[in-house]
């Protein structure tokens, strides 16, 4: 490790807000991607007539537990558990829904309110909140992360040879990239989905088309001052090829403001993902997002704690996403005092 | 009671958990009318001890000894209210920067900047801040002061943008002027003005004058006090004469011994030419109106004639501006140019491609600033172990990591410095690096732009002494370009004189020192050996 990385380091722990955010932050990334495990309308294992069973990980039928129909095994069935726990016992999960498990079991009419079944309450249809909760927060990070890291490599390839080249690939670039940033997103999207049903893959592709643009100018700036270093001009007196200088000389330079950006991409691409499922323009209908929840939230007022939920979920993400972005800015701060 | 009395001055920097002690135990006076300066490499704290006085360090990462302290005019500074420290700042005390690139602000009018203080402090506005301005740019000779009242910095010159911050700092009519490296951006023609000018308004207001330098041509013509400064302490003080005639501390003595000097090895004057150039041209269109069509050139070298011969040095000097740069760069096929190149019996000004890129093995390059030619984030090894690889040479990667630890101690560095990052050297060490750089292609054509300017007087002459030997091992033809005559003459066997991208005189280089033939060349020689102005006509302001 160079001295360098370690007082980043140093000056990224310095600021404890962000470094507990960050732990958070991973702490809830790296449960929520165990989602079926904490949430789930399968138990985790079943122990009947001397067997053991794993639902979560394969399929069973109704006549493997004494059924008559050969149709996959519906655990929440009263019938099924009750023959289950003559012959043995079930574990469930903490949280006993999947994120579209309707419980017809509620007290009263849907959106109920929180319970000690449903924690969080349920949705207008009866699903539970928390496990949706659960499952929309990994697809949200999902989707931000994927989207940033594709929208990176874009943005800061395209940056780079703008800046690198310089001239006519410059300025036709630049004057491309006015005109594609004219371009109305929203409408956009609303055509397209008429046209192709959007799933996850379908939107990133989208919004990449767009959002890859964010990146580009600050690439560009830090490529346009570095190609005039001596030390550029060195590698090329010595014959490096262009490709190598940029890999190798002038990139790993530029990248300190990237990385400074990428947690406020991050953040971005998170809040377009909500913001397209709140519009209903987004994933399609029935997956776990929390756009979906703040616009079910926004359409049953009477039941606030489904715009609650996700109003704090999504204040607590943001947030948390900030504040690990001021910390890494503090991190590559090269005036940076304690 | 003297005007200013510094006593026991310490400077700490504080960052995390290291501790850098800047200045240790400084104390001097300096009287009404004086100059006193202050003489020490590059880290000695001069510039520090400088920024205290006017209390203007990042305070509160930078802290005073408990029992530092300066008293200017029965007033102590250490430690005093912002509003105290206001009141004297830019009135009574005024500092002029090193750089005048950057020292003004580049979107006010040089007007705007000067009055600045004149409001601040005296109140003046309007009419009568405008007609003070005036008469300061007058006294500080900026001609045509009037039609430049309105102009921006970047519409100036460095010498005259250094005339400006004079005249800033004057404007008040301090009582003590410190001037921190006021010349050493500058040519050595515009040095020898500002220094004059420095020296009348001095006498002409009775200023005390701080000045802070490494040059030590500077010092012996200016001061009338010395303070020797390293490692953050006084290692020595006294009257100028006597301590260049007789110096007692043994950093003094390796101080004014550091001069370069010396004669480059003799080589043969009839050798095998290596790189001649005829006629060569690299002009810079100038592009007006809606459709940016040519309408005239910049041009920066305008017709060149040169011929360099193997194992020789050809010195090229010239103010900045005069395309020395320029020139190089063309020669080394890594700008545009018209006009004949021959390398070696052959003509590369029209290779392209793989041919050039063969080339590039022969002719190898190193820049003036040691702080940004190396690659931040690549280790030492890696910087110089780039050319091998790019020309597939040098084996193995061991055979290859034997040949940079032997080239590293060829340059003067330690073999396990290979493994560090640049930033770990100082400037000296890090252009041997970038010599090493050069010299792992074992090239036959060496182009030096100005190796030796960012460099410290000791490094300096240490630098030329390998540079030397190394010529002499190798038999390299070096292509040597700086403004500083000194240097050049320890160094180069032929010398060429440029100005305004053209030849002025090009000759041997022992009968351009004894007999230079154009006044260009008497005055760029009288300015960089005695600091003094001659012939004013034939070199810019």
């Amino acid at each position: 490790m160079t001295p360098l990385t370690r007082r980043r380091l140093q000056n990224f722990r310095a600021n404890r807000r962000g470094f507990w955010s960050l732990w958070l932050f991973l702490l809830l990334f790296g449960v929520s991607m165990f989602a079926e495990l904490l949430a789930n309308d399968r138990p985790l294992l079943v122990r009947f007539d001397g067997h053991f069973y794993f639902p979560i990980f394969s399929d069973y039928a109704e006549t493997d537990f004494g059924g008559d129909l050969p149709i996959p095994a519906d655990y929440r069935d009263p019938e099924l558990a009750k023959r289950i726990a003559a012959g043995g016992f079930m574990v469930w999960p903490p949280i006993p829904f999947a994120d579209n498990t309707i419980n017809y079991n509620l007290p009263s009419p849907a959106p109920a309110p929180p319970d000690r079944v449903n924690w969080l309450g349920t949705d207008d249809q009866g699903r539970d909140v928390m496990a949706r909760l659960i499952y929309g927060f990994r697809i949200s990070v999902l989707f931000g992360l994927t989207l940033t890291i594709f929208s990176s490599i874009i943005g800061v390839a395209a940056g780079a040879i703008q800046g690198y080249y310089g001239g006519w690939v410059d300025i036709s670039f630049q004057r491309f990239m006015e005109v594609w940033a004219g371009l109305p997103v929203l409408y956009l999207l609303i055509i397209l989905s008429s046209i192709i049903a959007p799933n996850f893959w379908w939107l990133l592709i989208i919004m990449l088309m767009f959002s890859w643009m964010s990146l580009v100018d600050l690439v560009r700036a830090e490529f346009l001052r570095a190609r005039n270093f001596d030390y550029v001009r060195a590698a090329r007196a010595l014959g490096v090829g262009n490709a190598t200088i940029i890999w190798r000389h002038v990139l790993p330079n530029a990248m300190v403001a990237t990385l400074t950006f990428l947690p406020f991409i991050l953040n971005g691409s998170i809040t377009t993902l909500t913001s397209l499922d709140f519009l209903g323009f987004g994933l399609p209908p029935g997956s776990p997002s929390l756009g979906e929840l703040l616009s079910q939230g926004k359409n049953n007022l009477q039941a606030p704690w489904l715009g609650l939920t996700a109003f704090f979920v999504l204040a607590v993400m943001l947030s948390l996403l900030i504040f690990i972005g001021e910390a890494v800015r503090d991190a590559f701060d090269p005036r940076k005092v304690k | 009671m003297s005007l200013l009395a510094v006593k026991d001055l310490s400077v700490t920097f504080a960052s995390g958990d290291s501790r850098v002690e800047a200045v240790r135990g400084v104390s001097f006076d300096l009287d009404k009318g004086e100059t006193l300066a202050l003489v020490g490499e590059s880290g000695s704290g001069k510039s520090v001890t400088a920024l205290s006085i006017m209390q203007l360090l990042p305070y509160p990462m930078a802290s005073h000894g408990a029992a530092s302290s300066i008293r200017f005019d029965g007033t102590e500074l250490v430690r005093a209210s912002e509003a105290t420290l206001r009141d004297i700042r830019g009135n009574r005390i005024a500092i002029v920067f090193q750089e005048p690139m950057t020292s003004l602000n580049p979107l006010h009018t040089i007007e705007k900047q000067i009055a600045e203080t004149l409001n601040l402090h005296k109140g003046l506005s309007g009419v009568a801040a405008r007609a003070r301005v005036l008469e300061l740019l007058r006294l500080v000779g900026l001609p045509e002061a009037e039609s430049r009242l309105n102009a921006y910095p970047h519409q100036l010159s460095g010498g005259q943008r250094q005339r400006v911050m004079i005249a800033m700092a004057l404007a008040n009519e301090p009582d003590i002027l410190i001037a921190d490296e006021p010349t050493t951006a500058l040519d050595v023609t515009i040095q020898a003005q500002i220094l004059k000018l420095l020296k009348d308004l001095q006498a002409r207001f009775g200023m005390a004058l701080l000045l802070i330098t490494h040059d030590l041509t500077i010092v012996r013509k200016m001061a009338d006090r010395v303070l020797v400064m390293t490692e953050g302490q006084i290692v020595e003080r006294g009257k100028t004469e006597q301590l260049f005639t007789t110096p007692q501390h043994p950093y003094t003595c390796k101080l004014l011994a550091a001069e370069p000097r010396g004669e480059p090895r003799p080589a043969d004057p009839t050798g095998k030419p290596l790189v001649e150039a005829r006629d060569v041209r690299v002009w810079f269109p100038i592009k007006t109106g809606l459709f940016r069509r040519t309408t005239a050139y910049i041009k920066a070298v305008d017709g060149v004639d040169m011929v360099l011969r193997q194992g020789e040095t050809l010195g090229v000097v010239g103010e900045s501006g005069s395309g020395k740069t320029t020139l190089g760069l063309a020669l080394l096929r890594l700008i545009q140019s018209r006009g004949e190149i021959v390398f070696d019996g052959h003509r590369i000004d029209e290779l392209g491609g793989n041919a050039l890129r063969s080339l590039r093995r022969e002719m190898q390059v190193v820049f003036q600033d040691p702080y940004s030619s190396l690659s931040p984030r690549l280790s030492i090894a890696q910087i110089i172990e780039e050319g091998l690889k790019v020309h597939k040479l040098g084996g193995s990667a061991k055979q290859r990591r034997a040949e940079i630890e032997r080239l590293l101690q060829e340059v003067g560095l330690d073999p396990a410095a290979a493994d560090r990052y640049p930033h770990e050297f100082s400037g000296g060490q890090r252009q041997r690096i970038a010599l090493a750089r050069a010299l792992v292609l074992k090239p036959r054509f060496l182009l030096l732009d100005e190796p030796t300017s960012a460099l410290d007087m000791s490094v300096q002459a240490q630098m030329v002494e390998l540079l030397r030997d190394l010529q002499a091992r190798y038999g390299i033809g070096y292509l040597f370009i700086s403004h500083d005559l000194r240097v050049v003459k320890a160094l180069a066997h032929d010398i060429m004189v440029m100005k305004d991208g053209k030849v002025v005189e090009i000759g041997p280089a022992a009968s351009i020192f004894t007999a230079p033939q154009t006044a260009y060349t008497r005055a760029l020689m009288a300015a960089a050996f005695d600091i003094e102005i001659a012939e004013p006509q034939a070199v810019g302001t």
